[in-house]
């Protein structure tokens, strides 16, 4: 046991693995000196066979089914026009799916909301997080504590905490609501954001969303602080360079690659938005006027108007080049801007 | 020095302002749900504490909706995903980061481009394919197209390959099968990540909206998300916000309490990767 445990090769195991400790290289170097010097480890333990593929058997079938299939499948339906659903027919192949959604005033308005939530929430939500991780990185006594609360927004189901706004922000018969309350302190007149009119929704919406996205964003950020080799800071200080600076010559370029990650994952998620109008506004969200892209796309599926998988297809599509493209201007920016090291 | 201390009130200010934006919801669900229906629909003006708390809108919760039925389905739904996935995801790990066969490298960065697939993208297809399969309504339909997940193969592969050959040398040496040498070695080894990516699915699960919405419209099979929208819309009437609040702390609080449990794994597993949002 002795000459195996000095054998040079230590892992912190338990004992109940016990053939681990049995035999490392270096044993088997020594019983077989021969085997070793002429085929090497490798070529003597690593068979070439194709057992691997039946491990990645059941992942190649379920990616095949639920992945790949539809992901060709649903630019072949985009451009089926006047296809059935419970004939699987259709007549035509051409661009008109995508003309009608273009030309759909519920899409335009899913368009629009889409944008203007993508436009106030993503800078607002990353800018806010910057500042909360900052000035939580730069506290010892109640740091965990408050790591702690903020992550909790995370763990929560979007459906049913979105209950709890909606009735913090509605205006009923009996009562005005929590801040409608708030609003008169500050000698305002109430407003119905739940049905009232259309900033107010855009309002509790975008105060929703920024609400549920922000534990991500502190937690990223509050890593990618903590990663920041305090020799920079040190050096600085011996420099009696000031805190402003010091946060803007060194923090922000240190970080830039984990801010510029939470921008373009805000952007994308941004578009994709559909379960905190739901929550909000119910889910006849054309009716609310507040629908987004992507509840666009499942209204078109299923619901009322639903059936449509061309149209539904066609939309999602659209979104996806939309996002696709931002994503690349996004890239392009970073280069000038993100320092990577 | 003073200027320093003036800077130390500030920041925890701030951050307990923030706390507070954070909590007030989970503080105000909790209150409504204790208030008595009665006494609360007779408030103009929204009290904040209640010196009277009833359980009555628990029990209204769980007797008036079926709530019990959708926290089962939820269960099972969550369950079966979570274990068909460990499963899969597992094997498929093994295989990229262990096993030696012609293709293994061009097919894992294939799995790796399939990451960037969005999911609206692909639900069109498989609202229709589960529907032909006339799978809706029923487990198998709402589990079958999350029981992969390529993140998580990549992530459970990094972690399988930090492993030293040697171990696999020396288990092959004693005549060990590759599959006994992934049960015995290569899963204990690596249970931190295993708990992690388990934890982090169960979130994934008990959260899920979109898809159990697309393909059950028989409340028998309602997931929470689905339930708590169903509640809202024709559950107790729309006056009874006490009795809804009720609902969604139950909703809430297996999921806040598996996060206080692991908090670490969770945030750590998160900051590895995890995207919301």
């Amino acid at each position: 046991m002795t000459r195996l445990r000095d054998s040079g090769f230590h892992l912190k195991l338990t004992d109940h693995n016990s053939y681990m400790q049995k035999l490392c290289k270096s044993d088997i170097c020594r019983l077989f000196p021969d085997l070793y010097k002429r085929f090497g480890m490798e070529s003597l333990m690593e068979k070439q066979n194709n057992k691997g593929w039946l491990y990645l058997l059941p992942a190649i079938l379920f990616l095949g089914a639920f992945l790949i299939y539809p992901l060709i499948d649903v630019f072949i339906y985009s451009f089926e026009e006047g296809y059935n659903s419970a004939s699987q027919t259709f007549y035509g192949i051409g661009g008109y799916n995508y003309s009608y959604v273009l030309h759909d005033a519920y899409f335009l308005q899913a368009l629009k909301n889409t944008f203007i939530l993508v436009i106030i929430t993503v800078p607002l939500s990353t800018g806010l997080a910057l500042l909360i991780s900052v000035a939580l990185s730069s506290i010892k006594p109640l740091q965990e504590l408050f790591q702690t609360v903020f992550f909790l927004p995370y763990v929560t189901n979007t459906l049913a905490v979105g209950l709890v706004f909606m009735i913090l922000f509605k205006k009923t018969p009996y009562s005005d609501g929590l801040v409608n309350l708030l609003i008169h302190c500050f000698g305002g007149s109430s407003v119905d954001f739940i049905e009232g009119p259309y900033w107010a929704k855009m309002f509790v919406l975008c105060f929703y969303t920024v609400w549920v996205v922000m534990p991500f964003k502190i937690l990223i950020l509050t890593s990618a602080l903590a990663g920041v080799n305090p020799v920079y800071y040190n050096a600085a200080r011996v420099d009696g360079t000031g805190r402003i600076r010091m946060f803007l010559k060194i923090t922000l370029p240190m970080i830039s690659p984990m801010l510029f990650y939470l921008v373009i994952t805000g952007f994308i998620g941004a578009f994709k938005a559909y379960s905190d109008a739901v929550a909000l506004f119910g889910t006849n969200l054309n009716a609310a006027g507040m629908n987004t892209i992507v509840g666009y796309v499942y209204d078109m599926l299923y619901r009322d108007s639903g059936g449509y998988p061309s149209y539904a297809s066609a939309a999602a599509i659209i979104l996806f080049s939309i996002v696709l493209t931002i994503t690349c201007i996004n890239l392009l920016v970073s280069k000038k801007h993100v320092h990577y090291h | 020095m003073k200027k320093n201390r003036i800077l130390t009130i500030v920041t925890y200010a701030f951050l307990t302002f923030w706390a507070l934006v954070v909590l007030f919801p989970f503080y105000w669900m909790a209150l409504t749900s204790v208030k008595d229906y009665g006494a609360y629909n007779a408030e103009h003006i929204p009290k904040f504490f209640t010196l009277s708390p009833t359980l009555q809108n628990y029990a209204d919760a769980f007797t008036t909706v079926p709530l019990g039925r959708y926290l089962l389905n939820t269960l099972v739904f969550t369950a079966g995903t979570t274990a068909l996935m460990l499963v899969v995801i597992t094997l498929s790990a093994f295989a990229f980061a262990r096993l030696q066969f012609a293709g293994r490298d061009l097919v894992f960065t294939l799995f790796l481009a399939l990451m960037m697939i969005p999911g609206e993208l692909v639900v069109i297809t498989n609202f229709a394919t589960i529907t032909n399969l006339e799978l809706r309504n029923t487990f198998t339909g709402l589990i079958l197209p999350s029981v992969t997940s390529v993140f998580y193969i990549y992530l459970l592969r990094e972690n399988f390959a930090q492993i030293p050959d040697e171990l696999y040398y020396a288990a092959k040496v004693d005549g060990t099968s590759d599959f006994r040498y992934l049960r015995r070695v290569m899963i204990p080894i690596c249970r931190p990540t295993l708990v992690t990516i388990t934890i982090l699915k169960i979130i994934e699960c008990w959260n899920s909206y979109v898809w159990p919405r697309l393909i059950t419209d028989d409340a028998n099979y309602y997931l929470v998300s689905n339930g708590i929208q169903e509640i809202r819309e024709n559950g107790f009437g729309r006056a009874n916000i006490p009795a809804m609040m009720a609902a969604v702390v139950v909703i809430s609080l297996p999921l806040i309490l598996l996060f206080l449990l692991f908090r670490r794994q969770i945030m750590s597993g998160i900051a590895r990767g995890g995207t919301k949002g």
